[in-house]
């Protein structure tokens, strides 16, 4: 379906198909914001995302289809440079198809939509919806004996405030979903905070919980590769507040414009 | 006639043999009816799921386990299976390309002494807002399981809508797999299409009347060859004339009948559930007199539709 919409990138795919490393991101990064001197920084998923595709999940291009595969979920839809950055390095679809985001004939918008994006598991951009989702898939996983099959679901801090983000820590917490984890990228963006921090919400309702800074790669690993029987688990990814990542970014607008 | 059972419990115990039968099949819930499914739930406790009073919850867990193959049911109140959690609905099925088949209790106003809270008279209006949906409107217990099985067969999301108010005969002709109306009397003049469980008020305000009688149990897609077919030519100064009677908003169907007419002079009017809340409790019965949908009621205004054409 992509592929249809895309136009001729199928005949490109032969080329630019190898996967890339973490390396290549910068250089993908700017083929989406066309801005030079954007660092990784401003990317607050990008870590995360990369860890997960390169070390975490059993999922490729060639699997794309599996039934038994491990999902990954973006919650948080907004600012998806980074996701399609990476399944671009990671060779879901053509690097070129990242020149003309969100133009009338890509496939790559703003908020990812999963019948247009290979590779994207959901489709997202209101905030709330993946982690209930996420819930869901993890059940079809089990009640289909999919039994080594994980799903891992990235959402904001600022996107717990959604109430139904917390229907779905309840539920998978008493039923003890554990194929299920959600990466919670903490960029204290949330308006009124979560006083004794995001982790506390997820633990009351029995999940495992770690808290890791969010742009140590190999903390990260660590973390989304612990599991526990009968418990579901978060991974609190500590990076810098948005507050501060904003004031970095329009210091380098400023810069630039100099 | 008395039935011996309601489509609440003809709905469970269906879903209770799909769930033996296919292992795709699972039932999502939100503690209503959960005590109809124990014995389910001892059986399949992967596929027969109670996420709590959760509604958006069941709801995206369906959306989630059709992303992983599965064929979901989810059922709770109206109101709270469909107004509560539409944006669930819209993106969590529709924008994922997931389907789910939705399964309400409660009506347009089955349980009166609730109030409104417990009251959905627009759940087919709103939904009818996104592309894709099968609506399924019994009007007979007996004609459950056909219309859940063949919602549950389809590929499509469906909503099959469940009321404790019901016609004395089931029509089986009506609840095939094509959903085609059912003519249940033939007359010269216009045609009164009668959906679920208006049917029986229909029979009884139109009685003596020139009119075809349809009746409708599938809703979406209407079967519009048949209303095409059944109202007639309609000519100018004699216009065909089609009276909808619908046990939900009124007018929630107008749309598509006038398009499906639009070649011909046609008159349409709308009966069903006015959109000014009855602040009132008592019974069903009493409701369906201030919604005019009384046998009396609908009498009054078919008489007035008809007369008018004629003068």
């Amino acid at each position: 379906m992509a592929n249809a919409i895309a136009g001729g990138s199928v005949v490109r795919m032969e080329t630019t198909l190898s996967p890339l490393g973490y390396d290549d991101l910068p250089r993908l990064l700017t083929k989406l914001t066309g801005d030079e001197k954007h660092s990784l920084s401003a990317h607050s998923t990008l870590d995360v995302l990369w860890v997960l595709y390169d070390r975490v999940l059993d999922v490729s291009p060639a699997t794309v289809d599996d039934p038994a595969r491990d999902r990954f979920l973006l919650s948080k839809g907004h600012g998806p440079m980074a996701y399609y950055a990476v399944l671009a390095a990671k060779g879901f679809f053509p690097v070129e198809w990242l020149a003309d985001f969100a133009s009338f004939d890509s496939p790559l918008g703003h908020h990812p939509d999963r019948v247009l994006v290979p590779g994207a598991e959901i489709s997202s951009g209101s905030l709330g919806h993946g982690l209930p989702l996420g819930a869901g898939v993890a059940l079809g996983l089990r009640a289909q004996g999919h039994i080594a099959s994980r799903v891992v679901v990235l959402v904001g801090d600022a996107e717990l405030d959604e109430g139904t983000n917390h229907e779905a820590i309840a539920y998978a917490g008493a039923t003890g979903l554990d194929n299920l984890t959600v990466v919670v990228v903490d960029n204290q963006s949330a308006t009124h905070g979560w006083p004794g921090g995001v982790a506390e919400r997820f633990a009351v309702n029995g999940w495992l919980t770690q808290v890791v800074d969010g742009r140590d790669r190999a903390a990260l690993e660590a973390a989304l590769t612990k599991r526990s029987p009968g418990q579901p688990n978060v991974v609190v990814a500590v990076v810098e507040p948005k507050s501060a990542a904003q004031t970095e970014q329009s210091a380098q607008t400023e810069q630039s414009e100099k | 006639m008395t039935t011996s059972t309601d489509m609440r419990t003809e709905f469970a115990r269906t879903v209770a043999e799909l769930l033996d039968e296919d292992p795709r099949t699972a039932v999502v819930l939100a503690d209503i009816s959960a005590d109809l499914f124990t014995e389910s739930a001892h059986r399949h406790p992967d596929r027969t799921l109670n996420v709590g009073i959760r509604e958006p919850l069941m709801l995206s867990v369906a959306g989630g386990l059709s992303l992983t193959g599965m064929r979901p049911i989810a059922h709770s109140y109206a109101p709270f299976l469909v107004e509560r959690s539409f944006e669930q609905i819209k993106l969590d099925l529709g924008h994922q390309d997931a389907r789910a088949v939705l399964v309400s209790v409660g009506a347009s106003y089955d349980w009166t002494q609730g109030g409104r809270t417990h009251q959905s008279p627009g759940d087919v209006a709103v939904l009818d807002s996104l592309p894709g949906f099968a609506v399924h409107v019994p009007g007979h217990p007996d004609e459950v399981p056909s219309l859940l099985r063949h919602a549950v067969a389809a590929d499509r999301s469906a909503y099959v809508r469940l009321s404790n108010r019901t016609n004395a005969a089931p029509r089986p002709a009506a609840v095939t797999e094509a959903g085609r109306i059912d003519v249940v009397r033939r007359g010269g003049g216009a045609l009164v299409l009668a959906v679920g469980p208006m049917l029986d008020p229909v029979l009884a305000a139109t009685a003596g009347l020139d009119v075809t009688v349809g009746y409708a149990a599938t809703v979406r897609p209407l079967d519009l060859a048949a209303v095409r077919d059944l109202a007639g030519t309609g000519t100018p100064g004699d216009a065909a004339d089609v009276v909808l009677v619908e046990p939900y908003l009124a007018g929630t169907s107008s749309r598509l009948v006038d398009e499906a007419l639009a070649d011909r002079p046609h008159r349409t009017l709308a009966l069903g559930v006015g959109r000014t809340e009855v602040r009132r409790y008592g019974t069903p019965e009493e409701h369906d007199v201030v919604h005019g949908l009384d046998p009396a009621g609908l009498r009054r205004s078919i008489d007035g539709f008809l007369n008018r054409g004629a003068s």
